[in-house]
């Protein structure tokens, strides 16, 4: 690909950040609605933009281009990026948030907003975000978990299951109906799944065939006996398995609580849903937040030496000897002490609970970025002793810029494995975080605190377990994915492990 | 030797400090300890007099860094700075926030969370060395690539799922040992095998694959090659020669985290309900404890450097090449 191309590709992508940006004012104009920018958001925007960017600067650039090409080619690291980019998608759709305006009744435009901020995710989920219950209800249950004392017309009393209010709220007679609805349901969302799997597929597959110059058969063909270089029938398979899931979610969400709800009647299926951003803002901003510090300081330290080295180093082993859970639990409680003694801050309470996760990432991030610095210290103080190093020395280049022609493009395979193989961990840091009573926000959706609700009823009998099973699935796909993914991606970028 | 520890001490001074004027910064310098009552007294209409009464009981009435009404020597050593973080340099916790002398607290609690974390950290230690090494003897055959395929899925989940399940399982399926609880003695084993069961298991995951790394790489080196050339059998190639010499990096790994097993696991004993330093912290994080979050995060550095001088010691002990100076 030559520079043009790259630059074309450049304009390309901000006419589409154009393009998304006039469409959402034009929609917010339409609506009325307040956009809000939560700070988490505005670093979410800024890191899916810097991602782009490394795509298209990579793309031109061989041996930038091969070992990507070379994760590509593994068929379960490819597998891992389709169920992520799910994820990120729907992480993404949840990143665009406003608030509704307010009828006021004057006639007039409304002046006020809705306190609640709302995003995109919550638009499309509207139905799962409204019908909520009682109390607890099983996956599927059409009547509520627990008994309810009722008075009929009559004036007779008695202690039943109620119906749910949405829950299979569409049968006449659940004890007859329910397993046969349940089933055509599943039919029909099988049906819709194939359906939107075929009209996502075809695209690919007419793009597949134009580059390689086939016709359909051919390259259909091709695809499925995995004649080419990128096993292309995994991601394939993988869509059709989302797509699947997709179907199913579509036709029987809207008529009963796939996975139940929680004390206060939330659908556990919709928090689990939204629980998908707190996990991926924390696995990704994280690393994003720390890694100008560990990149600086760590090369800083290794190829200055000296001082600096002296100073680097004493910063990072203070900070390394205090136990991560603990700093970050006494950091996380003077957040809470300042945060109570400032409301002013913050608007909504969504804003509040956004500016207690983007402290978190910050926190998270300063006890995290000791290791990756170490690492780029050690991989600097090699580096400067190379022979071309020395040469521009000799020549008298400046340091700024021997760091940045020469030390920089060769750690940055370090910084690559060390991002990716970090966020699983992140994942899972979170949940326990939120158990232990220092994570995010307890108002915010995420799966650490869909957890702790859930614990408090393990001794219930018979016990509620749905919200733990919801939990479980949704980080565990994640974390698996990214688990898998990282392998993928350190296999082709460490040299090590390439020669062999 | 002797030398060199005692270098190696004096170097952990300078980190001590460091760890201290940032839990200093953090508690004080942050918030004020006025903002701190506030919070604890509850936020609304709380009286200036209430404030000051809080302040007075704990100890935070003082000023800051430099008390200018005092004479002498005082004048350094009447502040906060002095009274509640340079003291924690003599392992002098004072009290914590609800009055209750921590260093006793600390020396009482401390036996509980050892009774999990130890047999936890030694039993894993060999379950994991145990399937790495199986993993490595059929390296490249199926049970290999479905080992690790294993240990990626045990990873995936997180350790509360562990914990959950198996308080589930053996606790309320097949009712062998009570869910949660602590006794004194030897009545303290019922309690103690399900978390020790579940802290090895939760760790099987990671623990093999990082074994399996480091056996992996020790046997593609030469002398492992001329073991097998001289005609040494598989097995004792891999006793006799790849163990031992993977025994250096598994030292690393595992000599810094002997101190910490004092402090325990914050998630464990919770769940578990074990009286000791992990449930400590927990409650005071919950209660707002400033006071004994300061103090366990000042002892969770001393025991860090602790190990880490304890590793480059047994470096001495099983790497005959190396010699501190």
């Amino acid at each position: 690909m030559s520079p043009l191309s790259a630059r074309k590709g450049i304009f390309m992508l901000l006419g589409l950040l154009v393009a998304l940006g006039g469409f959402y004012a034009g929609a917010m104009a339409f609506t009325g609605a307040k956009p809000v920018l939560l700070w988490t958001d505005a670093l979410v925007y800024v890191l899916v933009v810097a991602i782009v960017g490394f795509v298209l600067y990579a793309r031109s650039r061989e041996h930038l281009r091969d070992p990507w090409r070379q994760v590509f080619r593994r068929r379960l690291g490819l597998a891992s990026l389709v169920v992520l980019l799910a994820y990120v998608f729907i992480g993404l759709l949840d990143s665009v948030h406003f608030r509704t305006a307010v009828d006021t009744g004057e006639g007039e435009r409304p002046a006020a907003y809705a306190g609640e901020v709302l995003s995109v995710l919550d638009l499309v989920l509207t139905p799962l975000r409204e019908s909520s219950e009682k109390t607890y209800s099983a996956p599927f249950a059409t009547h509520s978990f627990a008994k309810e004392t009722v008075e009929y017309p009559d004036g007779s009393r008695a202690r039943i299951y109620p119906r749910l209010r949405h829950g299979g709220a569409h049968l006449a007679d659940p004890e007859r109906e329910h397993a046969a609805d349940i089933l055509a349901k599943l039919a029909w969302g099988s049906l819709l799944g194939l359906i939107i799997w075929v009209l996502l597929v075809l695209p690919l597959v007419a793009w597949l065939a134009r580059r390689w110059r086939m016709s359909w058969n051919v390259a259909l063909g091709r695809i499925f006996r995995g004649r080419c270089d990128i096993p292309w029938w995994v991601v394939l398979l993988t869509l059709a398995v989302l797509c699947l899931l997709l179907g199913l979610a579509l036709v029987l969400a809207p008529h009963y609580h796939v996975f139940g709800t929680d004390k206060v009647g939330e659908d556990v299926f919709y928090q689990s849903l939204k629980s998908i951003r707190t996990g991926l803002v924390i696995g990704t901003l994280t690393t994003l937040i720390m890694l100008p510090f560990a990149v600086l300081l760590g090369i800083s330290a290794g190829y200055f030496r000296g001082w600096v080295d002296d100073v680097i180093q004493y910063l990072y082993t203070t900070l390394n000897s205090i136990p991560g859970v603990l700093l970050i639990a006494a950091a996380v409680l003077m957040l809470q002490v300042y945060m109570a003694n400032h409301p002013e801050l913050f608007e909504t309470d969504a804003q509040r609970a956004d500016l207690r996760l983007f402290f978190l990432c910050v926190i998270l991030g300063i006890t995290s970025w000791t290791g990756l610095c170490r690492m780029l210290r050690g991989e600097a103080l090699k580096l400067r002793e190379v022979d071309y190093v020395q040469a521009a020395t000799a020549f008298g280049v400046r340091h700024g810029r021997i760091i940045g022609r020469h030390i920089q493009p060769n750690v940055m395979h370090i910084v690559l494995i060390s991002v990716v193989l970090d966020f699983s961990g992140l994942v899972l840091a979170e949940a326990v975080l939120s158990y232990v009573g220092v994570g995010v926000d307890p108002t915010m959706y995420s799966w650490g605190n869909l957890i702790n609700g859930a614990r408090l009823e393990m001794a219930r009998e018979p016990m509620v377990w749905w919200s733990l099973l919801a939990a479980f699935v949704f980080m565990f796909v994640l974390v698996l994915a990214a688990n898998l993914f990282a392998d993928a991606v350190r296999d082709a970028f460490d040299p090590r492990l390439r020669k062999q | 030797m002797l030398a060199y520890i005692v270098r190696r001490l004096l170097y952990a001074v300078p980190i001590l400090i460091g760890v201290n004027l940032l839990t200093f910064l953090l508690f004080f310098v942050v918030n004020t300890p006025d903002d701190m009552a506030r919070m604890q007294l509850g936020m609304k209409r709380v009286s200036e007099e209430a404030i000051t009464n809080w302040k007075q009981e704990r100890g935070y009435d003082k000023p800051v860094i430099y008390n200018a009404e005092a004479e002498g020597v005082e004048r350094f050593t009447e502040t906060i700075f002095f009274q509640h973080s340079v003291r924690l340099f003599v392992f002098d916790f004072g009290r914590s926030d609800s009055g209750r002398d921590i260093g006793h607290d600390i020396a009482e609690r401390m036996w509980p969370s050892l009774a999990i974390a130890l047999p936890t950290f030694v039993i894993g230690i060999l379950v994991n060395i145990t399937f790495a090494l199986l993993m490595v003897f059929f390296r490249a055959t199926y049970v290999d690539l479905w080992g690790v395929v294993l240990c990626v899925i045990l990873m995936s989940i997180s350790g509360l799922f562990y914990i959950i399940g198996g308080q589930y399982l053996v606790g309320k399926v097949l009712h062998l040992v009570p869910i949660s609880g602590y006794d004194d003695g030897i009545n303290a084993i019922k309690f103690v095998i399900l978390p020790v069961l579940i802290g090895v298991i939760s760790g099987i995951g990671s623990g093999t694959r990082w074994y399996r790394t480091i056996f992996l790489e020790e046997s593609g080196k030469d002398y492992v090659r001329t073991a097998r050339a001289k005609g040494l059998s598989e097995l004792q190639v891999l006793f006799r020669h790849v163990l031992r010499n993977a025994l250096i990096p598994i030292l690393t790994g595992a000599v810094v985290v002997l101190p910490l097993l004092f402090m325990g696991s914050l998630i464990m004993e919770s769940f578990f309900g074990i009286p000791g330093l992990g449930s400590y912290t927990i409650d005071a994080i919950n209660g707002q404890d400033f006071a004994i979050v300061r103090a366990m995060v000042f002892l969770g550095s001393v025991l860090y450097i602790l190990g880490l001088l304890l590793t480059d010691i047994s470096y001495t002990l099983v790497d005959p090449r190396i010699r501190l100076q």
